[in-house]
């Protein structure tokens, strides 16, 4: 395994008198996808916005490719790339004009910058709009142009902070779609998200972060060697019907120990996945509700940290 | 300091895209002159013509002594700058060059006027001075004929009897009717005066007359006008300082290989940029618009800058002190009334009691009212030393203030 490029060691943040982060330690190596996964509050943006040079920590320290961030944060910044969770663009500024201004300030100029801007466009779709203002853009366009700030300069390490929250299916897909492109022309990512599934699809190794505690660390499969025999079984229930109704009552059901709706699918954990299978298929026909399909899923992230926490990470 | 630059271009790109902010920059101030312009009756005429270089022609076809004097009257070095004679023969040419709009008049001194004028006790006889004038420049027309009736109304001192002219000038229709109670009475004036000394006419003299006394409100209230503005335009400029931050925009910028000094010099750069653009840009609008004459350039535009600093200075000390974008709107809104009010852009400074005029000195607006005014009444650079001067002091003084409070606060740090 190549160096790492990040390397933290008891970080740790104050806000005032609340910790936010309780000296966390981790390594990021070159090349690699690394995911901080974790529920809102767990302290996910502070540790970005502590490692981007943003704030200052209160204790701990953290170096970036070799340079302290906390000694030499001009250093840093001109190695990492920033994509924050809130939209932090010029809105009566094209997507063009944005990506010049902040090209910039990243010390780019003339032809580089040019290139580069017409690159990234081209990476972010959205070359036939670049010449209109940000303010007209849908939310997933306007997240592209944030993640395309961010990837200007070429950064060895792009930090993404939960960069799916609120658009829809279709922009989600292309943004992880994106992440693995870059990854595998050999940048470095720090991922945070709350969503399971997304740190499942991108990550080589993945930190559990919560109430500013990193409580995992490690690959997948690592971390789901920690559960134990903990199944997930997937339940498609069909459009017309409702599916609160019928994981209220699979809830119930012996060896259940939870289950949750995401639109129409009922995810469940539990020790025995087919031992359920039967019970649950006889509450579905007893409250009329129809199952389009039934998956049985390996131990995942979300039952790491339901074995962690005793609580879902989506609460 | 090339990062400051952009940082602070971009400022006045995104100042001159919001058309909100526009509104009250460039719309109000401009809207609120040319709505004080039309009360004080300053664009009762047209407003194509400046009253400066009038073109007319004079057609001497009188042999004798008043004819001649008349010439130099017009073409005396006092009237240079707002007269521009020339001499024809042609009474026909140049009525013709009146009404195709290249002249503004045509004065015609007939043939044995001097002579008529002095020996003929009959007035219905005298051949009388003509002027040919375009309607379409009522004003210039108006300077003309003033210059004309005073000149005329010297002559009359020397024959004694003023009635004669102003039946001539009756007669041939050059004079309406209502006008001759006005033209008597300024007559009664120029004769009395004419009488004290022997000096020829001069442009004060006309000057003194009806329209200039507006022209001179105008230039009292554009400048207030653009002043108060500017105090918009500064508060505005230190409220997206705060807006940034909330937008996320100053946190990003601050993760970028950008220093705290860099970013903070970019933003007051942005303001001072926009400002000055605004009050170079209503400064233009009001020559062109309103023909005001605002004084030496290279003046004026000190003063401009000078007077931007200073705004500047209010602009971030509120930001400083301010905790949300909405105080500092708040705030400056506040400000820019109280400072129009206290500064001068409405009242007239010089009748208020002393008290008010020493604390009107806190704002911008009362020291670049008071340069403007001097330069619009003819000042130089030297005369405006003083307001130039203090309005420095104020922006430095107060951006100390406010980097100091700011940094102490904490630059987007946390
Ligand atoms: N500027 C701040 N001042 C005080 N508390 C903060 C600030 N930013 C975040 N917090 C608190 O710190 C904790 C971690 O927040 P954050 O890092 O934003 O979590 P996450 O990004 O994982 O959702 C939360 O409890 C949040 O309320
Ligand atoms: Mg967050």
């Amino acid at each position: 395994m190549m160096a790492p490029i990040l390397e933290v060691q008891n970080l740790v943040k104050k806000y005032g008198d609340f910790t936010a982060v309780k000296g966390i330690s981790f390594d990021i190596k070159e090349g690699e996808i690394f995911s901080l996964l974790g529920p809102n509050g767990a302290g996910k943006t502070t540790t970005i916005s502590v490692l981007s040079t943003l704030y200052t920590a209160t204790g701990g320290s953290a170096t970036i490719g070799g340079h302290s961030v906390f000694a030499e944060p001009m250093t840093v910044r001109q190695i990492i790339g920033i994509v924050p969770q809130e939209l932090a663009l010029y809105d009566d500024l094209t997507a063009r004009e944005n990506l010049s201004f902040w090209g910039q300030m990243y010390n780019l100029s003339g032809k580089t910058l040019a290139t580069r801007i017409n690159e990234v466009l081209e990476q972010i779709g959205l070359t036939d709009k670049a010449n209109q203002r940000v303010k007209t853009y849908s939310g997933g366009m306007k997240r592209r142009v944030n993640i395309g700030v961010g990837l200007l300069h070429r950064p060895r390490l792009l930090f993404m902070d939960e960069p799916t929250v609120g658009i829809d299916p279709q922009s989600r897909r292309a943004i992880l779609d994106s992440v693995k492109e870059l990854n595998r022309q050999g940048m470095t990512v720090l991922y945070t998200t709350h969503y399971m599934e997304e740190a499942q699809e991108l990550s080589d190794r993945v930190g559990i972060i919560d109430h500013g505690e990193l409580i995992a660390l490690g690959t997948q499969a690592e971390l789901k060697s920690q559960v134990g025999q903990n199944e997930t079984l997937v339940l498609a229930v069909a459009e017309t019907d409702d599916p609160q109704i019928l994981a209220d009552k699979l809830k119930t059901v012996p060896g259940v120990l939870k289950a949750d709706v995401i639109d129409h699918t009922i995810t469940t954990i539990t020790p025995d996945a087919q031992g359920i299978i039967s019970p649950t298929i006889l509450l579905a026909n007893q409250l009329g509700i129809k199952i389009n399909a039934i998956d049985i899923q390996e131990p995942n992230l979300e039952a790491v940290f339901l074995h962690l926490t005793g609580r879902a990470l989506r609460d | 300091m090339k990062k400051a630059f952009l940082i602070g271009w971009k400022d006045v790109k995104l100042a001159f895209r919001d058309r909100a902010a526009l509104l009250l920059m460039l719309a109000a101030p401009f809207l609120l002159t040319l709505g004080l312009g039309l009360v004080t009756g300053r664009f009762s005429g047209s407003s194509n013509t400046g009253i400066s270089d009038i073109p007319f022609v004079i057609v001497n076809q009188d042999e004798g002594q008043l004819g001649t004097e008349l010439v130099k009257v017009f073409e005396s070095e006092d009237m240079a700058d707002l007269l521009e004679p020339s001499s024809a023969s042609d009474p026909v040419a140049a009525r013709q060059a009146v009404d195709e709009d290249k002249l503004a008049a045509v004065i015609v001194i007939p043939a044995g006027f001097s002579e008529s004028f002095f020996s003929s006790q009959d007035s219905i006889e005298a051949p009388a001075i003509e002027l040919y004038s375009n309607p379409a420049r009522p004003t210039s027309v108006g300077v003309i004929t003033t210059i004309l009736e005073s000149f005329l109304a010297r002559a009359e001192m020397i024959r004694a009897g003023s009635e004669v002219t102003l039946t001539q000038l009756l007669s041939t229709g050059r004079l309406q009717p209502q006008e001759v109670a006005a033209a008597a009475e300024r007559m009664a004036e120029q004769q009395s005066e004419a009488g004290a000394s022997n000096s020829s006419l001069t442009l004060k003299n006309v000057t003194e007359s009806g329209a200039e006394v507006d022209f001179d409100v105008l230039a009292y209230m554009a400048p207030g006008m653009a002043l108060m503005f500017l105090m918009f335009t500064t508060t505005n400029g230190g409220r997206s300082l705060l807006a940034e931050q909330r937008l996320g925009t100053l946190p990003r910028l601050l993760t970028t290989p950008v220093n705290t000094t860099q970013v903070l010099g970019g933003k007051v750069l942005g303001i001072f940029l926009t400002g000055a653009a605004q009050m170079l840009i209503l400064i233009v609008a009001s020559t062109l618009f309103f023909q005001l004459n605002w004084g030496d350039p290279l003046a004026v535009l000190l003063l401009v800058l000078a007077a931007v600093v200073g705004a500047v200075g209010w602009g971030m000390i509120i930001t400083a002190l301010a905790r949300t974008p909405g105080q500092v709107s708040a705030v400056g809104s506040a400000l820019m009334l109280g400072f129009g009010i206290l500064g001068g852009s409405f009242i007239n400074l010089d009748n208020m009691p002393n008290w008010f005029r020493v604390i009107a000195k806190i704002t911008p607006n009362a020291w670049g009212l008071d340069g403007f005014n001097t330069l619009a009444l003819g000042g130089g650079l030297a005369n405006i030393l003083t307001p130039i001067l203090a309005l420095l002091i104020m922006g430095v003084a107060l951006f100390a203030i406010s980097v100091f409070i700011i940094n102490r606060r904490g630059f987007g740090q946390r």
